[in-house]
C-alpha cells in the first residue's frame, strides 16, 4: 500500500524524520519497502499571475508576458500554446534549479527573460504535457508551487503482513505509529451528518452470519460531475488510484483514510429494497471490470428485488453504478466477515482493494463512521441532501478477553518485560490491559483479528519492545553425542565420491518435459502440474536420465567435448501415494579421460561408467543383467543388481535419442537408487591364509553368445574348493580365432587355508575348472 | 724392488687413463690376471730361497693391494660417470601436465548445503528428510493456515493435476512429519527443494531451503537470536557481521521474524525465523505449556549467491559447466 507521509502525518505526528518514521514501522513489523518524493526537487518556483501576453517581435511561436510573481512585474517569454493573460501558472525564476535545467536571465531571439513560466513535465510532476500547468484561480501569488501543491511529501510504500489488515488504512498505520513512538493519535471521529430528507432504503439481510452489519444513506440531488477537490486527487493518486469521479473517488479516498471499503449505487437503477443474500444458482452478474460471473450460492451478493447488483466486499455491478449523470445515490458501508471473502478473489482470478481489505479483517465498529466521513464529503463536494442511516445487523465477531502470564512471557522471549511496561504497551494498542498479579487481562478493539490467544500477545509485547532490544543467548543444551552409523554414509559422501570420480554436480529441475519421460522412460503417465510454468516444465520427473541428457546438450552444443554430469534427487512415481525415490545418476560424454599427453584419447564406453559406478557400490559387488531400457542401446544396457535387488540402470544412450537430442556421440549413464549407494557393509576381518597361493593363467575359446558374468558365477557356485579369484585379463577376437568365437583369458588363483598346495593339486583343480568350462560353456581350450 | 714400484706406477698410470669399465677389466688382466705381470712375480717366489721368500712376498703383496686400490679407485669413478649420463638421458620435462582423471565438483548449492548442514550439526542438531510433493494438509493446514486463510497468497503453489496434491511451497512440512514421529528435545535441520510459481532473475521456480526447528522446555526467542546470529557469522567467517532481526508473520510462528544481513553499504533478507506456533504443536500432539521452540527457514541460493558473489540465481539451474567448474 503507498501512503502520503503528510497525510498520515496528519493523523499522527511523531518527532521523527521521514528514514525514522520508515524505520519505526519497518521494526514495528510493517515493513516500508520503498520512500520516494512526490516530485523530483526544485526550487525558486513560485504562484504568478500572467499579467499580458503579447507576440514576440523576432518569434512567430513566442510570446512575451508580463507576469507577477508577488514581486515587481517580470517579463518572461513563454513558448506554451496555453498561455493567456489572467492565468496562474507556476513561474521558475531566476536561479531557480528545475530537474536537468537551471533557470538564468538570459535573451531569447533578442528579448530579456526573467525566468521560465512551467508545465507539469518541466517540474517533473508528469511524464507528458501540452502546456503551461494551470493553478486554481485563487492560489496565492508569490506562493511557493511546492507549498501549493504540497509537493515536499514523500510516498511511503509499506507491506502489511496478512495478519495486520488493520494496516490497511492512514488510520490503521497512525495508530501503529502512535503505539509505536508514543505519539498522540490526533483522529477524530466523524460527527454524525443530520438528516435533511427521510427517504430510507429499505435492507433486507437474508445472510446475516456473513454480513454482521450493512448499512445504507441514500443521498438525493448530488452532482456527480463535480470536480473532485485537488488535495483528494493527490492523495488519491499518491496512493497509485487512479480519479474516477467525485462520488468514487471519495468512497476510495475513504477506503484508504479508514480501511473501510464502500460502495456507491445510481438510485435510479435500483427497484425496490435491498437484498444481502447468498446468490442463486444460475444468477449472473456483469461486474465494474467488465467481466461477467455466473453465480452460486458461495457467492454473496447484494441484490434488489429484482437482480444482483454487486459481489458484496468484492465488486460492484457494471448497470448499478454512479455515472456522471446519478442524481441520487445510495451509499453502502457494510461489514463482511473475512470467512465469506477468503479465497473468492482467486477463484475469480481478480481482486480488488475492497476484497483484499475484507479477507484480512475490517474493522468491524467501523462501518458507522465511514458512513458519516464519505457522506460530508460528498456532500460537501457533490451537493445534495442525506437521509438517515438505515441499518442491519447480524452476530458481530467476538472480542474475547486474552490473559498473558508475564512469567510465561519472559520464558518465551527469554526476556523479561516488566509489568508496567507491558501494561503500557498494551494500553497504546487499545487492548484495554488489566493486571491482576503477573497475569495482564486486555480486550483486543474491534480493528485487531489477529489477536486471540496469550502468544498473540507475546508477540505484541516483543514487537513494541522492540526486536533488537531482545538480547541474543546461546542455549544450554543437554549435550549428546549423535549417532554415527558406519554402515550408511550421508548423500554428501556419495557426491563427494563422485566429484573425485570426475563428475560434475548438476542440480536439474523436478518437472521435465512430457516427451523426456516418454522417450527416457516409455512413462505415457507421468505426474501433471496442474499450473506448470512452462510446458517445458509440465510434468514430475520419473527418472534422472532427461535433464543429465539434456544439461549434457547444452554444454556439448557450447563447445564442450567431454562432459561428466552427475545429480542426486528425488524422482516421483505415479503410483499410489506417490513414491519419491532418492536416486544418483551420472552420464558420461566425448573423451573418457581429459585431453593430455602420451594417452590416446578415446571415447568413454560402457566398461568406462561401469568402473565409476562399480567404485560407487565398493565394497558391495553388483550384478549386472542385460535389459532392455527405452532411453538405452538394447544390446549396451544392463540392469543393476545388488543381493539380487534390482537398484538401477547402466548403459548407453539408445542411438535415436542421441540423434534425436544432437549429441555427436552417444553417452554412457546410470541411474541408481540413492539408498543403495548409501550403504556400506561393515568390514568383517577373514583368516589370512600362511600357506602360499599359486597362480595360474587359463586361455579358451566360446562362442561369442557365452557371457563373462555366467562363467565367473558359475565357477564360484561350482568351481573347486581352493579356487580363491578368478578373473579375466584378455579378451580377443580376430586371427587365430574362428569367427563368431571369443578367446578369454583367465588368470585364476588358488589356495588352501590349512596346508601348501602341492602341484598335482593345484593340476587336479585346473583340470576340473578346463571340465566345466567345456560341458558348461562349450569352451574349446587353448 | 724398484722393479716393482714401477711396474704399481705404470699401471696406476694406464688404469687412470681408461673410461671403459670393459677396458679396464682387461687392463687388470694384464697385471692380475692368470699370466699378469703381478702374478708371474708371485709364481716367481717359488724359486727364492726360504729366508727371501716372506720379504718379497710381503713388497709383491703391497704392490698388489695398491694395484687393487687404483683399480677400484678407476671403477668407482667409471661407475659414477656412467650413472651420471644415465641420468642425464632419462632426465624429464617435469612442466608437462600430469595425467590421468581430473577431479569433478559439487554444484555451489551443495557446497553451501553441507556447509549449513556441518555448522548444525556441530551443535546436535540432526538432518532430516521428507517428501517434495505434499498434501495440503502437510503444506498448510498443519502449519496453522487453513483453507482459505490470506497467507497462503504470499505461495504460490503448484497443484498437481490430481487437484489433491502439490509441490511442497517450503521445507516446513517436514517439521510437521518430525514431529509427528518424535517427541521433544528436538533438534533438527530439514534441507531441501521447494517450489513456487515464480520465474525472473531473482525467483526461480524451484530454489532450496534448509529448514531448523529446536523443541525443548526453555528453548526462547533470545536462544533463536543467538543461534543466528551465530550462524551467520560462522556461515561467512565474520565476526563483525550484523544481523538484526524484523517483526514479520507466518502463520506457524508467533512471534515471527524476518532476518536481515548487513552486506555493503545496506541489509539483506536472508530468512524468515520465529517461535513455533502453539497451534503446530497441539497439531502434532507436543504439550505446548511444557514445550517450546524456535523455527527457522534460509534460502541456501541466497547465501551462496552472497558467499560466491553470484549475481543471478539462474546461472544455478542452467547447469553451465563454464559456471559449475569455478566451485570446484
Amino acid at each position: 500500500m503507498k501512503i502520503s507521509e503528510h497525510w498520515l502525518r496528519e493523523l499522527v505526528d511523531p518527532a521523527l524524520s521521514t528514514a525514522e518514521l520508515a524505520d519505526l514501522l519497518t521494526f514495528g513489523g510493517i515493513e516500508v519497502e520503498a520512500i520516494e518524493p512526490a516530485a523530483p526537487p526544485f526550487d525558486r518556483v513560485v504562484v504568478a499571475e500572467v499579467l499580458s501576453v503579447e507576440k514576440h517581435p523576432q518569434a512567430d511561436r513566442l510570446n512575451v508576458c508580463q507576469v507577477n510573481a508577488g514581486t515587481a512585474p517580470l517579463t518572461i517569454v513563454c513558448g506554451a500554446p496555453n498561455v493567456r493573460a489572467g492565468m496562474r501558472v507556476p513561474a521558475a525564476l531566476v536561479g531557480a534549479k528545475l530537474p536537468g535545467i537551471e533557470i538564468k536571465l538570459a535573451k531569447v531571439r533578442g528579448v530579456e527573460s526573467q525566468g521560465m513560466l512551467c508545465s507539469a513535465k518541466e517540474l517533473g510532476l508528469s511524464d507528458e504535457a501540452a502546456g503551461l500547468l494551470e493553478l486554481p484561480p485563487n492560489a496565492a501569488i508569490g506562493l511557493a508551487v511546492r507549498d501549493l501543491l504540497d509537493l515536499d511529501d514523500q510516498v511511503l510504500t509499506t507491506k502489511p503482513t496478512p495478519n495486520r489488515g488493520d494496516c490497511l488504512s492512514v488510520l490503521g498505520m497512525a495508530r501503529e505509529v502512535a503505539a509505536l513512538s508514543g505519539t498522540k493519535l490526533k483522529w477524530q471521529k466523524p460527527v454524525a451528518v443530520a438528516s435533511t430528507i427521510t427517504d430510507v432504503m429499505a435492507i433486507q439481510l437474508d445472510a446475516p452470519a456473513d454480513c454482521p452489519h450493512y448499512s445504507v444513506r441514500i443521498i438525493r440531488g448530488v452532482n456527480a460531475a463535480a470536480a473532485t477537490p485537488q488535495w483528494m486527487v493527490r492523495r488519491l493518486q499518491r496512493s497509485g488510484i487512479r480519479c474516477i469521479s467525485a462520488v468514487v473517488d471519495v468512497t476510495n479516498y475513504v477506503l484508504l483514510e479508514m480501511g473501510q471499503p464502500l460502495h456507491a449505487f445510481d438510485a435510479a437503477k435500483l427497484s425496490g429494497g435491498i437484498q444481502v443474500r447468498r446468490a442463486r444458482a444460475g444468477e449472473t452478474l456483469a461486474l465494474l471490470n467488465g467481466t461477467t460471473l455466473s453465480l452460486t450460492p458461495a457467492h454473496l451478493v447484494i441484490a434488489d428485488e429484482k437482480n444482483a447488483l454487486a459481489l458484496a466486499g468484492i465488486m460492484g455491478g457494471a448497470a448499478s453504478g454512479v455515472t456522471a449523470g446519478t442524481r441520487d445515490v445510495v451509499l453502502e458501508s457494510a461489514f463482511f466477515t473475512p470467512d465469506v471473502i477468503a479465497g473468492k478473489t482467486r477463484a475469480l482470478g481478480f481482486g480488488s482493494d475492497s476484497a483484499y481489505r475484507f479477507e484480512r479483517g475490517v474493522d468491524f465498529a467501523g462501518a458507522g463512521a465511514a458512513q458519516e466521513r464519505a457522506t460530508q464529503l460528498i456532500l460537501q463536494i457533490c451537493g445534495g441532501r442525506a437521509g438517515p442511516v438505515a441499518e442491519a445487523q447480524g452476530p458481530l465477531p467476538a472480542r474475547n478477553k486474552v490473559q498473558v502470564r508475564l512469567a510465561r512471557a519472559a520464558r518465551v522471549l527469554g526476556f523479561a518485560i516488566d509489568a508496567p511496561q507491558a501494561v503500557s504497551i498494551l494500553e497504546r494498542l487499545g487492548c484495554r490491559p488489566s493486571l491482576t498479579g503477573e497475569v495482564i487481562t486486555a480486550l483486543p478493539p474491534s480493528h485487531r483479528f489477529d489477536i486471540a490467544i496469550e502468544e498473540d500477545l507475546i508477540e505484541e509485547l516483543a514487537r513494541i519492545h522492540g526486536y533488537n532490544k531482545i538480547p541474543a543467548a546461546m542455549p544450554a543444551a543437554h549435550a549428546a553425542l549423535l549417532p554415527v552409523t558406519e554402515n550408511r554414509r550421508d548423500s554428501a559422501a556419495v557426491r563427494r565420491q563422485l566429484a573425485d570420480l570426475d563428475f560434475q554436480e548438476v542440480v536439474t529441475y523436478s518437472f521435465v518435459e512430457q516427451g523426456w519421460e516418454v522417450d527416457f522412460c516409455a512413462n505415457p503417465e507421468p505426474i501433471a502440474l496442474a499450473n506448470p510454468i512452462a510446458s517445458q516444465m509440465s510434468v514430475m520427473r520419473s527418472s534422472l536420465i532427461g535433464g543429465l541428457v539434456n544439461a549434457v546438450t547444452f554444454n556439448a552444443s557450447r563447445k564442450q567435448s567431454r562432459v561428466r554430469l552427475f545429480e542426486v534427487g528425488r524422482c516421483f512415481l505415479n503410483q499410489p501415494g506417490y513414491p519419491q525415490p532418492w536416486r544418483v545418476g551420472a552420464i558420461a560424454f566425448g573423451e573418457a579421460d581429459p585431453q593430455q599427453w602420451g594417452h590416446a584419447a578415446r571415447v568413454a564406453d560402457f566398461f568406462d561408467i561401469k568402473a565409476d559406478l562399480e567404485a560407487l557400490l565398493t565394497p558391495a559387488m553388483a550384478e549386472f543383467v542385460p535389459v532392455v531400457h527405452p532411453a538405452l542401446h538394447p544390446g549396451k544396457s544392463a540392469k543393476v543388481l545388488l543381493d539380487g535387488k534390482a537398484v538401477g540402470w547402466i548403459g548407453e544412450l539408445h542411438p535415436r535419442w542421441q540423434r534425436k537430442y544432437d549429441l555427436p556421440s552417444a553417452p554412457v549413464l546410470f541411474e541408481v537408487e540413492l539408498g543403495a549407494v548409501e550403504q556400506r557393509g561393515l568390514p568383517v576381518y577373514q583368516e589370512i591364509s600362511k600357506f602360499p597361493a599359486v597362480r595360474r593363467d587359463l586361455a579358451a575359446e566360446f562362442d561369442e553368445n557365452i557371457r563373462y558374468g555366467d562363467i565367473s558365477s558359475e565357477l564360484k557356485r561350482s568351481g573347486p574348493a581352493i579356487l580363491r579369484d578368478f578373473t579375466v585379463f584378455d579378451l580377443y577376437r580376430g586371427e587365430g580365432v574362428q569367427k563368431g568365437k571369443k578367446s578369454l583369458a583367465f588368470s585364476v588363483l588358488l589356495q588352501d587355508t590349512h596346508k601348501t598346495l602341492t602341484d598335482a593339486e593345484a593340476e587336479k583343480a585346473m583340470t576340473e575348472l578346463r571340465r566345466i568350462l567345456q560341458e558348461k560353456f562349450n569352451a574349446k581350450l587353448r | 724392488m724398484q722393479e716393482l714400484d714401477k711396474l704399481v706406477a705404470e699401471a696406476a698410470a694406464l688404469f687412470a687413463g681408461i673410461s671403459d669399465a670393459d677396458a679396464l677389466e682387461q687392463a687388470k688382466a694384464r697385471y692380475l690376471g692368470k699370466a699378469g705381470a703381478l702374478t708371474e712375480l708371485l709364481k716367481g717366489l717359488g724359486k727364492l730361497s726360504a729366508a727371501d721368500r716372506p720379504a718379497a712376498g710381503a713388497l709383491i703383496n703391497v704392490a698388489k693391494q695398491k694395484l687393487e686400490e687404483a683399480l677400484h679407485a678407476q671403477r668407482e669413478l667409471i661407475a659414477g660417470r656412467t650413472l651420471e649420463a644415465r641420468l642425464a638421458e632419462e632426465s624429464i620435462d617435469v612442466t608437462l601436465p600430469g595425467r590421468g582423471r581430473n577431479a569433478g565438483g559439487l554444484h555451489p548449492v551443495s557446497r553451501t548445503m553441507e556447509r549449513i548442514e556441518q555448522l548444525f550439526r556441530s551443535v546436535g542438531f540432526e538432518v532430516a528428510d521428507g517428501p517434495e510433493i505434499e498434501t495440503d494438509f502437510y503444506n498448510f493446514t498443519a502449519l496453522n493456515q487453513p483453507e482459505n486463510h490470506p497467507a497462503r497468497s504470499m505461495h504460490d503453489t503448484f497443484y498437481l493435476a490430481d487437484g489433491k496434491h502439490l509441490l511442497r511451497t517450503h521445507t516446513s512440512p517436514i517439521q510437521i512429519r518430525y514431529m509427528e514421529q518424535h517427541q521433544p528435545p528436538i533438534r533438527i535441520i530439514a534441507p531441501g527443494r521447494v517450489y513456487r510459481v515464480d520465474s525472473d532473475a531473482t525467483h526461480s521456480p524451484m530454489f532450496h531451503q534448509v529448514e531448523g526447528l529446536w523443541i525443548d522446555e526453555q528453548i526462547s526467542f533470545a536462544h533463536l537470536k543467538g543461534v543466528l546470529i551465530d550462524f551467520f557469522r560462522r556461515f561467512f567467517e565474520n565476526d563483525n557481521l550484523k544481523v538484526r532481526f524484523r517483526p514479520s508473520f507466518f502463520p506457524f510462528t508467533e512471534p515471527s521474524a524476518e532476518i536481515d544481513m548487513s552486506f555493503g553499504d545496506g541489509w539483506l533478507e536472508v530468512g524468515g525465523c520465529g517461535m513455533v506456533h502453539p497451534n503446530v504443536l497441539r497439531n502434532v500432539g507436543i504439550d505446548s505449556e511444557r514445550y517450546q521452540g524456535f523455527a527457522f527457514g534460509l534460502g541456501p541460493d541466497r547465501l551462496t549467491m552472497l558467499r560466491y558473489g553470484v549475481n543471478d540465481l539462474r546461472l544455478f539451474y542452467e547447469n553451465d559447466l563454464r559456471f559449475l567448474k569455478q566451485f570446484v
